[in-house]
Order: structure tokens, then C-alpha cells, then sequence
């Protein structure tokens, strides 16, 4: 087709559209392509620079090969340590579809650490019990401290097999829908050379990861700005839950580079200022193995009361030393590295400095358990949007509700990658043909897609606005939150949001600009930044990562409900789904560890 | 602190240049990755290069720092003599200042059919594999495909389409030496002939710039040592 500016802009046609190529992307498209469907996967980094590649510590799946475990405890750890903000049905569908997600990518090749008898290593991670909050779990499937690393590139290994048809380097811009509200698939740019090209499917998998680059010091890669997110947000759909956001207990202080959680299953444990094992106070029976939200909020707490080390006192240590040199060598190899080459510390014979870190997105876009986005319409609160589905971290199933374990992400990713590829198989079945697009919207988004692509004489930077957003969000949006603060953080928040309107990019070259995708990223962490705070300042309770000093304790009369927030309804609520498929519901209880 | 990096758009620029760049407030521990990122935020948005993770696992950021093959994120700034130079990594066209198009490094790593092959039916758990023929793997599987070590090896250079390079025969090890795989014959058998495998001359350069520390030109002499052993 022609536009304005005289250019013809690529359609291409498939079956099946995926945004993003790390583990959930990945998952799905194998499952699509081995079925003979025709598939896409666009991602703006090559498939093994995703960010799944930097998950250290395992994948959850009760196989037993250590202790005694059952799916069942698998699900009670799951729902109690998203302090009940869990879909039920959900979690059930992710427990029980562990163990075959661990073998399945085992049969892929992945080289997990073995134990004596040939059967996968498993190690103790946080909130994991036997017997539904019982003794320590080890239900963590391990390839030393690099799983995202094996399992990514895995499943891209795999997909070489399968012939999966990629365009790596191309940016999705934004979806395509119709009048009816079906999703007709994206429009990209080739990042090489700046072309445009529309990409038309009869079902567009979303996959893209979270947005931990809302934070100034984040353990996650600079590519998670969150682009599937903001792109559904304008395309009218809700984020739900957005207000969860993880700090990690274990980032190196002050730079942000992940410690596993896999380093205290391993035996390490974390001290104060005085020298005292901090956790005993917290969580007396799992001590440093508690809920990542509860051990955070330990830290911070320890800090803000003075017992930090060092010499401003802002910082805690991780012990691992007593492990001995061929415990951490063998079984955590990779932040032993990582220590050296960052802090010049060896692990084994030092203790760590970390403070808690921005994470994980524990919201996203909201789906159901086979990966269908669903929106509320008139009555219904989760109405199917055609054609569209997300998995993995950009999504919100909701299987981490307000705090996720540490483990059950990777779980999350092929689980739901695997459930929505299977959605998407019956679903065409019945949906054969494309869905005519019209000229009026593929114009809108072609147009769209080239809106900095004119020169400006003035407007404001794209790092300066990264920068400010970064900062307010640290600030307004950390461990701890208050009303005064929150609603400081939203002002300042849709502030940017103002300003973002306004970017100018001098650079205007077509090829590899990337210049230019900083500033959609940018966009899209502004929409996501919104719909955090706005949803962060809603919501007067404390639960999960979600710690207000204003309103202590869990309310679930009023707030045992997702939070939505969408720029058309602002906040809107629905129901948690506490019917779990086919056992008895947990019902909310205290959460001790 | 002074950076002089190699500048080249195929839009604007006849030929590639070198342009400087100096930075105040150098942080102590601040590495190479944070410096580069800092022009482009501070001074100069056109500079292009490619990054995501920060910490070396990704690969993504390789490039050619003081005439070394690196990653930039793990480069230590007080380990740079001054100026420092910086080039795209050698050997494979630039599509852009310090970016490269890795296409042919990408089809060598595709060409060593790098996946399990399993003919027989699969067990409903894992195949068992025991700790000792796991450690085999090690030194092996963790590459993260930066491209450092092909970059940086003269046989690559030269015949790119047809040596398959440091990076995709370490691939081949990991795959050969997996006591899971069922094409090990096959496996050798592709890697025959004077071209694919056997072009490299053990110049080692490989094994000298490998970000991880892994050992490619190794690997290759151990799969030189299976068609040994079982031609015979």
C-alpha cells in the first residue's frame, strides 16, 4: 500500500503472530509450528538475547527427585505466597502441568544439574513447603545457576528444528484490530533498515516480557521496557495488578545485578550490621528461604532502623562462604563470576552487599489459563478478545497474584506459552480465514508507526525523560508506600506522560536507528509507569509486594480483587478467581513463614 | 576519560571514520557498556551499538576493544589503556557504527544442527544422564553466542561461508559429547572434509577473547580426537 509520505509498506500474512522470542514466545511457537502452522516470531533483540537467558535459579515443578513433593503443595505454596491474589484455577492448571513442562524441555536437551541417579537436581527456593506449609520443599529444577540460559537457548535450538520462520531485529509498534474488536496482528519496523511492514494473523501471541526498566537500579536487561504492555494499553486493553511489582531480595547494592534465590537454597543466609542472622527475626521457621516480599521488606527494614552494613550503613550481606569453594563452583557458578567481575569479591570468601531490587512485573495483561486476553464487557469481567493472547511475564494469568515465588516464572513462561499455542491450534481450526483489515486502520497505523520519523526542531530527550521516570518511580514506587508519596509519584507520572507526547529525535537515519526504538520503548514504560502508580495509589491495603506504612494489613473484604487500569476507564476491579479446577479452594489465611 | 570509536553510516558516510568522545566523572568499577551508553545518552543519541542484559549473559554487546574481542558490559573501565578504541568486532560486514550483521555466524551455528537428536521413543520423565556424563557439558553449553571467538580467528576471516568457526564447532562439541544424543556418528561424519573443522589451525585466538572463558579450540581438538578414535 502507498501512504502519505509515498512509501510502500510489506504485508505479510500468518497464521500465527508472536511478539517477542524468550522462553514463552518460544515455547509457544514451537508447539505452533510443529502442528504445520505458519508462524511469525518478531522480536526486537536476536531469539537468545531475550531476557529469560538471565534466570538463574531453576524452574518449580514437583518431581519429587530430592524430597517428598506433590503438585497439590506445589499449588497451597503458590496461592499463599501470592497472598491470595492467585487465581486459583490457574495455579492448579500451572502445578499440574509442571513436571511435563520440566521433561518436555529436558527431551529439548536442556542440560540440568543431575543428581547420582540420573534424575534432574532440585534445590530448597523460597516458600516452598511440604505437607501445604510444612518442612523445606526442593522443588527448583536447576542447570546450576544458568537455567534461563539452558532453557532459552533450547528452545531456540529446537525452534531451528522446527524451521520456525523469525524476523529478528523488528519492532512491534502496535496492533491491528478491527471494528468488531478482533486483533488482526502488528505492525513492525526492521530495525536494519527502518521498513515498515505489516504483519497480518489470524491470532498474535504477545510475549514481552516486563518492564523492569521502570526502576532505576533493576536486575533486568535493558530491552524490558515493557513494549507488549504499553502496545495493549493503546490498544484499549486494561493491565491488571500492576501495583505488584517484585524487589528482589538479593541485587548486588547499588548496582542491581541478580544473586539468586538459589544462593540461600544452596545454604547461604543474609546478616546485619551487628552480625546477626536478620531472617530469625522475620520468618522464624524458613528464615532466608521466606516469600520474597517478606524477606525485602526485612532488609529494608533492618536498613531504615540502622543495622545496615558498611559505612553508610545501607546495605546487607550475603553469607556464602561456609559453603566451601566446591559447593559454589559446581552449583553456583555464574554469580561466583559475576561477584568477581562486578565487586572484585569472591563468594567464597566473602559475603555479598545487596539490597532489594526491582524484579519482577507480577501484572501484565490480563489472561485466562489457555492465554486468551480477556477484558471486562458490560457484565462479564473476562470477555475474550478475538484473535489475542499473552503469556509469560507481560501477561497476568494470575498465577503470582501479588507476590511470585521465586522458580515459578520460568514455570509460568512454557506453561502458558504451551497452553496458549494450544488455544490458538483450536482456535484456528474454526477460524480458517484472515479477517479483512481495513484501509482506515491500517493507515492509522502505519502513520502511527512513523511519527518520529520527522525531523523537529525542539522537543524534549528521550534519555533525559528515561531518566526522571526512572527516579520517580524508585522514589514514589519502592518496598515501602504511602499515600503522600504514591500520589507525588502519580502527579510526576503523568507528568511524563505530557512530556513523552513531545520527543524530538535528531537522529533520522532508516538504518539501525536505535535511537528511535528507545523512544517507542520510552513510550511504552511512561503507559506502564501509569497504570502502576495509578493502581499502586488505589489500592489501601498491604499485600504481597504491595506494602503500604499507611494501611498495614490485608484487607480482604475490600481488596481481594484484581485492580484494572486502562486509559479510556481509569480503575476498574474484578473478582480473584478463588475456584480452583478440581480440588478445594484455599481459603485466605494469615501469612506466617 | 578518552574513547575513540569507529563511526560508520552506509546513509551518510562514504567511508567508515573515527570519532572521540571524552567523558568526565568516571565512577570506580564503572564498565565499558555504562561509558557507551552514557555518550549516547549525554553526547551523541546517533551512536549505535547493541546491548540488553548488562552483566555478559545475553552477547550481546561484543566488540573489539583496544584491539581485544570483548563484552563491553564486562569490561572493566580501569582495565583500558587510554584512548580507548573501539571497533565493531572484525571479520563480518557492518551494518552500523559497532554493529555487525552476524547472518553468516548465525547459518554456521545453524549448520552444526545444534539440538538433541533422540530416535527412540521418549521416557514420560527424563532421560537419565548421570552427574559425571553431565560434566561434560560444562565449558560447553554456556556460550551465549557474542561472536567474539569466530570474530577473532584469521581461518574464520578468510573463508566465513565455508569454516564453521570456533563459536558453532563449540556447539558441535556440546552436542556430541551429550550422552543423550543419538547422532553422534552423524555428527562427525558432517564435520569431515578440509574445510568445516579442520581449517582451524589452532591459533588459540579464540580461546584467548572468550568473554566466558570457555575453550573452543579444546573442544575442537576433542572432536578431532572422537574421529580419530572412531575411524579406527
Amino acid at each position: 500500500m502507498n501512504t502519505t509520505t509515498g512509501q510502500t509498506v510489506e504485508r505479510r500474512q500468518f497464521d500465527t503472530l508472536i511478539i517477542g522470542a524468550g522462553g514463552g514466545g518460544l515455547r509457544a511457537a514451537l508447539k505452533l509450528a510443529e502442528a504445520d502452522l505458519n508462524v511469525a516470531v518478531v522480536s526486537k533483540v536476536f531469539p537468545t538475547r531475550s531476557h529469560t537467558v538471565a534466570a538463574q535459579g531453576g524452574m518449580n515443578a514437583a518431581l519429587a527427585n530430592v524430597l517428598p513433593d506433590n503438585w497439590h503443595w506445589h499449588m497451597f505454596d503458590t496461592v499463599k505466597g501470592s497472598d491470595y491474589l492467585g487465581d486459583q484455577d490457574a495455579i492448579e492448571y500451572m502445578c499440574r502441568a509442571a513436571p511435563k513442562a520440566v521433561y518436555e524441555l529436558e527431551h529439548f536437551g536442556v542440560p540440568f544439574s543431575r543428581l547420582d541417579n540420573g534424575k534432574i537436581y532440585q534445590r530448597a527456593f523460597g516458600g516452598q513447603s511440604q505437607n501445604f506449609g510444612g518442612d523445606q520443599a526442593a522443588r527448583t529444577c536447576a542447570a546450576a545457576d544458568r537455567t534461563g540460559h539452558a532453557i532459552l537457548h533450547s528452545l531456540y535450538q529446537q525452534n531451528i528444528r522446527a524451521r520456525t520462520h523469525f524476523f529478528d531485529e523488528y519492532f512491534a509498534v502496535d496492533l491491528l484490530r478491527d471494528d468488531e474488536g478482533h486483533v488482526l496482528g502488528a505492525v513492525v519496523f526492521n530495525i536494519h533498515d527502518g521498513q515498515i511492514v505489516v504483519i497480518e494473523a489470524k491470532t498474535t501471541l504477545i510475549a514481552t516480557g516486563g518492564a523492569g526498566q521502570l526502576f532505576k537500579t533493576t536486575t533486568n536487561a535493558l530491552i524490558n521496557t515493557g513494549d507488549g504492555m504499553g502496545m495493549a494499553m493503546r490498544a484499549g486493553i486494561p493491565l491488571q495488578d500492576m501495583e505488584f511489582f517484585q524487589f528482589h531480595p538479593t541485587g548486588i547494592a547499588g548496582r542491581g545485578m541478580l544473586i539468586t534465590e538459589g544462593a540461600r537454597g544452596e545454604g547461604g543466609y543474609l546478616v546485619n550490621g551487628e552480625g546477626e542472622r536478620l531472617m530469625e527475626r522475620y520468618a522464624p521457621k524458613a528464615k532466608d528461604l521466606a516469600s520474597r516480599d517478606v524477606v525485602s521488606r526485612a532488609i529494608a527494614i533492618e536498613i531504615r532502623e540502622g543495622r545496615g552494613c558498611g559505612p553508610n550503613k545501607d546495605y546487607v550481606l550475603l553469607k556464602l562462604d561456609h559453603l566451601g569453594e566446591a559447593v559454589i563452583q559446581k552449583r553456583l557458578p555464574g554469580i561466583r563470576q559475576t561477584c568477581i567481575t562486578f565487586l572484585g569479591i569472591d563468594p567464597v570468601e566473602e559475603p555479598i552487599p545487596v539490597f532489594p531490587t526491582a524484579h519482577y512485573t507480577m501484572g501484565g495483561i490480563p489472561t485466562n489459563r489457555h492465554g486468551q486476553v480477556v477484558v471486562p464487557v458490560k457484565d462479564t469481567p473476562e470477555e475474550p478478545v478475538a484473535g489475542l493472547y499473552a503469556a509469560g511475564e507481560c501477561a497476568c494469568v494470575s498465577v503470582h497474584g501479588g507476590n511470585r515465588l521465586g522458580g515459578n516464572s520460568l514455570l509460568d513462561i512454557l506453561v502458558f506459552g504451551r497452553a496458549a499455542a494450544n488455544h490458538i491450534i483450536a482456535y484456528l481450526k474454526e477460524n480458517k480465514y484472515h479477517r479483512k483489515l481495513s484501509d482506515e486502520e491500517l493507515a492509522r497505523v502505519v502513520e502511527n508507526a512513523r511519527r518520529y520519523d520527522r525531523p523537529k526542531a525542539d522537543g524534549e530527550s528521550v534519555a533525559e525523560l528515561r531518566r526522571e521516570l526512572k527516579q520517580v518511580m524508585e522514589e514514589h514506587c519502592g518496598v515501602f508506600r504511602n499515600k503522600d508519596v504514591l500520589k507525588e509519584g502519580v502527579d510526576k507520572v503523568e507528568a511524563l506522560a505530557q512530556r513523552v507526547k513531545n520527543i524530538r529525535i535528531d537522529d533520522q537515519s532508516a538504518t539501525f536507528n536505535t535511537a528511535k526504538v528507545e523512544a517507542y520503548e520510552l513510550e511504552n514504560l511512561i503507559a506502564v509507569a501509569q497504570a502502576t502508580v495509578n493502581s499502586a495509589f488505589a489500592r489501601e491495603e498491604s499485600r504481597g509486594a504491595h506494602s503500604r506504612i499507611d494501611f498495614p494489613e490485608r484487607d480482604d473484604k475490600a481488596w481481594m480483587r484484581h485492580s484494572l487500569y486502562s486509559f479510556e476507564q481509569g480503575l476498574d476491579y474484578k473478582p480473584v478467581r478463588t475456584k480452583p479446577i478440581s480440588v478445594e479452594s484455599f481459603p485466605p489465611k494469615p501469612r506466617v513463614y | 576519560m578518552k574513547f575513540r570509536i569507529y563511526r560508520y553510516n552506509p546513509e551518510v558516510d562514504k567511508k567508515p571514520y573515527v570519532q572521540e568522545y571524552e567523558l568526565e566523572n568516571i565512577e570506580p568499577g564503572m564498565m565499558l557498556l555504562a561509558a557507551l551508553l552514557r555518550i549516547k545518552d549525554e553526547l551523541d543519541e546517533s551512536l549505535s551499538f547493541r546491548r540488553s542484559c548488562g552483566e555478559g549473559v545475553c552477547g550481546s554487546d561484543g566488540m573489539n576493544i583496544n584491539g581485544v574481542n570483548g563484552l563491553a558490559c564486562i569490561t572493566p573501565l580501569d582495565s583500558l589503556k587510554q584512548p580507548v578504541e573501539i571497533r565493531p568486532l572484525p571479520g563480518l560486514p557492518v551494518i552500523r557504527d559497532l554493529i555487525i550483521d552476524m547472518d553468516m555466524f548465525y547459518k554456521q551455528y545453524r549448520a552444526v544442527k545444534p539440538y538433541l537428536v533422540v530416535n527412540d521413543p521418549m521416557p514420560e520423565v527424563e532421560l537419565k544422564q548421570t552427574p559425571e556424563q553431565r560434566e561434560k557439558l560444562d565449558g560447553l553449553y554456556e556460550c551465549v553466542l557474542c561472536a567474539c571467538c569466530s570474530t577473532a580467528c584469521p581461518s574464520f576471516w578468510w573463508n566465513p561461508d565455508k569454516f564453521l568457526g570456533p563459536a558453532a564447532l563449540l556447539q558441535a562439541s556440546r552436542f556430541i559429547e551429550d550422552s543423550r544424543d543419538q547422532a553422534f556418528e552423524q555428527r562427525l561424519e558432517d564435520l569431515e572434509g578440509p574445510f568445516k573443522l579442520f581449517r582451524c589451525h589452532t591459533i588459540m585466538n579464540c580461546v584467548q577473547v572468550c568473554p566466558k572463558g570457555l575453550n573452543p579450540t579444546k573442544a575442537i581438538g576433542r572432536i578431532k580426537h572422537r574421529m580419530v578414535t572412531r575411524s579406527l
